[in-house]
Parts: C-alpha cells; structure tokens; sequence
C-alpha cells in the first residue's frame, strides 16, 4: 500500500537517486505521517460504498476530510491562530513598533495586570507580541511554502517534459542541494543576504523546492506510462499537451499535500532561525525570535517568556500536519474510487 | 557489489563537487563583494581594490574558481577575519567535538528505537504499542530547540540534575570525562530520530512479517520468536540502513541547534557565532566540510547497506 506522498517513500540501492522526500530528523520538523498502516482509518464511513459516489469530486474529498476528527480539528485550530493573530490587534491594542515606548513599561513583569502574560525583555507586551510575531511567522510560511510548491512543481514538470541528459543534470542539481544540510545552508544565505521579512521567504523557499521538485519529476515518470496518458500519445498528443493537460491535473493530489506540510516546516525553519538569531530584525519578531529571547533567560524562571511562543510554534505545526494527513488519505481515496 | 560501490562511490564524488561548486558560487553572490563584508561598508573604492588585488578577487571568475579549488586540494579552505587565523585551522579543532555529539546521538538512536519498534511489532495493538505511538507523535511535534530549552529549565535550573552545558575543552573526548553533561545534549539530538526510526522499524518489521518468506518459516514450523528475530528482524534491519544514510543531512542540522542550545563548542556553535559577525568565509568553510562529512556518512552507511544485503553483497549489478 503506497500512498501519493509517502514521506518516507525510499530506493534502498542508491540513497539519494530515489523519489526520497523529506527525512525529519534533527530540526523538529513535525513530519508526523510516515505509516500508511497507522493512518487514521477513513473507510467508505457509514453510510457505505454506494452512497459516497454521490456528489461531484470535491464533495466526496471534503466527506473524507470531515470524517477524519483530527483534521477537523487540526483546520479549527488553524483558523484559530490566524485570527488571532490578523485579528486579534484590532480587538487587543499593544504597541509593537515603538521601542522607546515600549521601555517605559516594567521589563519581564510577570501576568498581571494590564499584561495578561507579562512583558518582554525590552517591555513589550507578551500576548500582544504573540500575535505580531505569528503574523510573520504566518506569512512567511505560508509564502515560502507557496513559492517552493510553485518552483519545485515546474522544475519537476521540465525535468520529466524534457528527459535524458537535460533531466539527469537537473535531477543532480537537486541531489547536491539535498545533500547541505538545511541549517548550514540557511545560515550561509542569511549571512550573504541580510535577513529581512521578504528575504526570508525566499531563502526558506531556496532550501524547500528540492523536495517537490522530485515528487514531481517522479509523478511525471510514473504517469507517462499509464494508459490514458499512452492513449493520449496514440492519438498524436505533443509532450507539451500531455505534461500540461494530463499529467499536472493529475499530480495535483500531491501538490496541495506537499504544500499544506511544508507550510509546517516552513514555519518550523524559520522558528529555528529565528531561534539562531538570525529572524526578523527588531522591533518586528517571529515566534523562534521570542523564544530564543526567553530562553536566554532560562533560569530566571520567566516561564511567559518562553511557554506561549513555544506552545505556539508547536500548536500550528501539528495542526497543519493533522490537515495535511487528511488531505492525503481524503485525496488517495480519490484515487482508489477512480 | 563491486559494480554498486563504484557507482555510489562515483555518485558522493560528483555530489561533493557540485557542493564545491555551489559554495563558490554563493561566495561570488556577496553584495559589494567580499571586500565590504571585511572591510566593511564604508570602505572606499580604493580600498576595495587594494583588497581585491591582495586577494586575488580582481580575476576572472574562473580563475577565482581554478584557486579556490587548487586551495581546497591543499586543505586551504580560505581566511577567518573574525578568528584571524586560516578557516581549516578554526574548523579542524571543533569538528571533532560534532563528530563525536552527532555519533554519539546516532548510535544511542539506534541502540533505543529498534528494540523499541521491535517492542511495538510484538505487541502490536497493545496499550504499550499505542502508548509509544502516541509519544512519537509528540516527539515529531517538538522542535529541536524548544526541547532542549525545556530540558534545560526542567532538569538544570529546576530539578538540577543535569549541568546546563558540557566542558568547553579543547578535546573532543572532555565530554567523556562528564558525562552527565553530556546527557541533555544527546538526548536533544536523539530524540527525533529515536521517534521517526522507531516508527519506521515499527513499520518495516510489519512489511517484513507480511512476506512468502515468513509465511514459509511459519509453515515449516519456525517458532514465533525464531519468525520474529530469526527471518522479520534481519530483513528490517536492512532498510533502516538506508533511513539512516538519507537521515544524516537532518540530524547535522540538528546539531546546529543543539550546540546553540547547550553552548556545545563544536561546528554549529561556529557557525552560528561566525553567521552573527558576519565571518562570511568561515560559514562558507563550515558549510562545506559538513556537508563532506555527512556525503561520507551517507556513503558509509549505503557500503554498511551493500554489505548487509545478501542481495547486492552476491548480485551482479
């Protein structure tokens, strides 16, 4: 049983030749599905085989996505946090921007009063901090994770359009890429260009496109010989027609799951940077930004410098996995029903 | 065999020049050239040149690169100005000290998460199984450096049980010498991969017993445990090779932040600490031999893979 993205789909002769995607290992990033076994089971659901045939494509998706709980739940909490944090401001006035301003509140003051989960280092208001710095970590994440998709998909797309040497070549490129270890990378990228909000799109962008990049090129391959795509070439369809008009369509499935992860790893990368040090510049901030501001101070027992924005970063990232988990089992049925 | 480690060994050799290739590029792409990032932003364009001519950035790109590896072949990986000392030397006296947190976290992943996906597959579908299952799924969700923040503040400063951070010795082997506060940084590291490599053995091994040639051992009479360890586990085993090969990127990475986290004085501390003074020749140094030592890694692990594999150890190609 293989599943369109499998995580941890692997060719056990040559380590880096296979359609591997990504290895979680290390960063955290929260890539929880790996076991087709142990994902939630989303059968034909009570009402049986028949009846689900009912209903156009994208009812029959959203039946399955539904009936999964923790997806459910997952998206909930999604749009919990982007209210929060877009929305939240307008009920929830702080100043963020102003430093000078911001030093004339009681630095690390504990929940009280006026700050319902205490102050900054620099006397910014912790809850009103936790939603300007989710609304980068939002952006970016959800940008990065876009132009990645976007990039990844047309690379893998020319790769299997063009084929022999041309294909070779660039399939290489991407080997060698994969083969920097992320941090390393993205430390290198932020040192040459500094960080600034929309320069950390892209550089997230640049270490997360190789990914799709292969899923792609090898969706490509594996399509090229079903029989529908050979009929098409029977009947004298150019290459061009059948990348764009059958074997894009048909990859979809695996885009919007890859994109909907990698908008949780994404988010994770930059925790991890900003952690680093190497965020957004102040006075703007991220969620990695506070908590390694927190965590400096570990030992002081500041627990609101540390918790809310850990909490945070973990809370979305597992959120969009529970989504994307969904996602994929709602879209393999799909493909099963078909 | 011998067709397959040529080929995986012809495979690391192209991969590490493109790596080689890539650095030099991203070296080109400094804004205002390499001289700004030393000399700094107001320098003028005299000095630049003087700079440039001194080093040999007033060549042609080709030439440039034509040196820059002609230097790599002698070990020469170019200037720290923050450390006022060759990169090479900076980076040879903390390699050791990743290697030896990276290699420790692996093996005590590996020593944990098998018996652990074994544990899963004998009862599987068992409160322990679940147990596990829903404690991986934690760990998956949890950053490196919120863990370790937490472990910090819950076993350091609090419960004082752990120091905050190990030695800062010179020698790689000080950490040995304490190993308490080695504890938290390996568990940091590990614990990811002991989730995701637990979770894979876990499903391999449940591969494995679906096979003809379980249902065979079984038919000829095979004990449970004989199926089990005899037959299912070795062939198991073999894939986690693999996983671990295409795993070394991610757990170098984790790394980074695990040194940051517990102030460990090995290559991603350097990193970090050369990133934030803008000691772009040093990050570039220190990409490219961590990226050469995990290429080695992956290759030993896919030689450890061929050696293990009946299939590839006797087959033609």
């Amino acid at each position: 049983m293989t599943t369109p993205l499998d995580r941890f789909e692997h060719n056990p002769v040559l380590g880096t030749e296979g359609a591997h995607t990504a290895v979680p290992i290390g960063l955290g990033e929260a890539i929880v599905p790996l076991l087709p076994e142990d994902t939630v089971p989303v059968g034909p659901g009570p009402e049986g085989g028949e009846s689900t045939s009912s209903g156009g494509l994208g009812i029959q998706i959203l039946r399955v996505f539904v009936e999964n709980k923790l997806a459910v739940v997952g998206a909930l909490v999604v749009i919990a946090i982007v209210l929060f944090c877009f929305a939240g401001p307008s009920v929830y006035h702080t100043n963020q921007a102003n430093q000078q301003a911001a030093l004339l509140n009681p630095e690390n003051a504990g929940p009280g009063a006026g700050h319902p989960l205490g102050t900054d280092q620099t006397g910014f208001d912790i809850l009103g901090r936790l939603m300007y710095g989710g609304q980068t970590s939002l952006i970016v994440g959800f940008a990065s994770a876009g132009v990645a998709t976007v990039v990844g998909v047309l690379y893998g797309a020319l790769a299997g359009f063009f084929g022999g040497w041309i294909d070779a070549l660039m399939m290489r490129i991407v080997d060698v890429l994969l083969s920097i270890p992320v941090l390393f990378m993205l430390i290198a990228l932020v040192t040459i260009f500094r960080a600034s909000e929309s320069l950390l799109i892209f550089v997230i962008a640049f270490v997360s496109w190789l990914i799709p990049a292969r899923l792609i090129r090898g969706e490509t391959l594996s399509l090229r010989v079903r029989e529908y795509v050979q009929a098409v070439r029977v009947m004298g369809g150019s290459r061009r027609r059948i990348v764009g008009r059958h074997i894009i369509p048909n990859a979809i499935g695996t885009i919007v799951v890859f994109a909907t992860f990698q908008i949780a790893d994404s988010i994770l990368l930059l925790a991890a940077l900003g952690f680093l040090g190497f965020g957004v510049p102040a006075p703007q901030t991220d969620w990695g930004t506070m908590l390694s501001n927190g965590a400096d101070a570990a030992g002081n027992g500041w627990w609101w410098q540390i918790y809310p924005a850990g909490i945070a970063i973990v809370l979305v990232v597992v959120a969009f996995n529970f989504v994307g988990d969904a996602l994929r089992d709602a879209l393999e049925v799909r493909l099963q029903r078909r | 065999m011998l067709g397959f480690l040529v080929r995986r060994l012809a495979q690391a050799i192209i991969v590490i020049l493109g790596v080689v290739l890539i650095v030099f590029i991203l070296s080109q792409l400094i804004p205002g050239g390499e001289c700004k990032a030393v000399l700094g932003p107001k320098a003028t364009i005299a000095n630049c040149s003087h700079f440039n001519k001194l080093n040999g950035f007033n060549l042609p790109v080709w030439d440039q690169f034509y040196h820059y590896v002609l230097g790599l072949l002698q070990g020469n990986l170019g200037y720290s100005y923050k450390f006022n000392q060759g990169v090479t030397a900076v980076i040879m006296e903390r390699l050791p000290k990743t290697l030896v947190l990276v290699g420790t976290a692996t093996a005590v992943a590996l020593i944990i998460a098998i018996p652990l996906g074994i544990l899963q597959v004998v009862k599987r579908n068992k409160p322990s199984d679940y147990i596990l299952t829903a404690l991986s799924f934690i760990f998956y969700a949890m950053p490196a450096f919120l863990l370790g923040t937490l472990l910090i503040i819950w076993l350091a400063f609090d419960a004082n049980i752990f120091p905050v951070s190990p030695p800062g010795d010179a020698s790689a082997w000080a950490v040995f010498t304490d190993p308490r506060a080695f504890v938290l940084p390996v568990v940091t590291l590990c614990a990811l991969t002991i989730a995701s490599f637990s979770r894979y053995m876990r499903s391999s091994m449940m591969d494995a017993l679906a096979e003809d040639y379980v249902r065979t051992a079984r038919a000829k009479g095979a004990s449970n445990r004989r199926v089990l360890y005899g037959h299912a586990l070795r062939n198991a085993l073999i894939p986690i090779l693999t996983l671990l090969g295409l795993s070394l990127p991610a757990i170098v990475s984790g790394a980074v932040i695990t040194e940051d986290v517990f102030n460990y004085p090995g290559m991603g501390q350097l990193t970090v600490y050369a990133a934030s003074n803008s000691d772009i020749p040093l990050v570039l140094g220190t990409t490219l031999v961590a990226t050469v030592a995990t290429v080695v890694g992956s290759l030993l692990a896919d030689i450890l893979y061929a050696v293990a594999d009946p299939r590839i150890r006797f087959g033609g190609s």
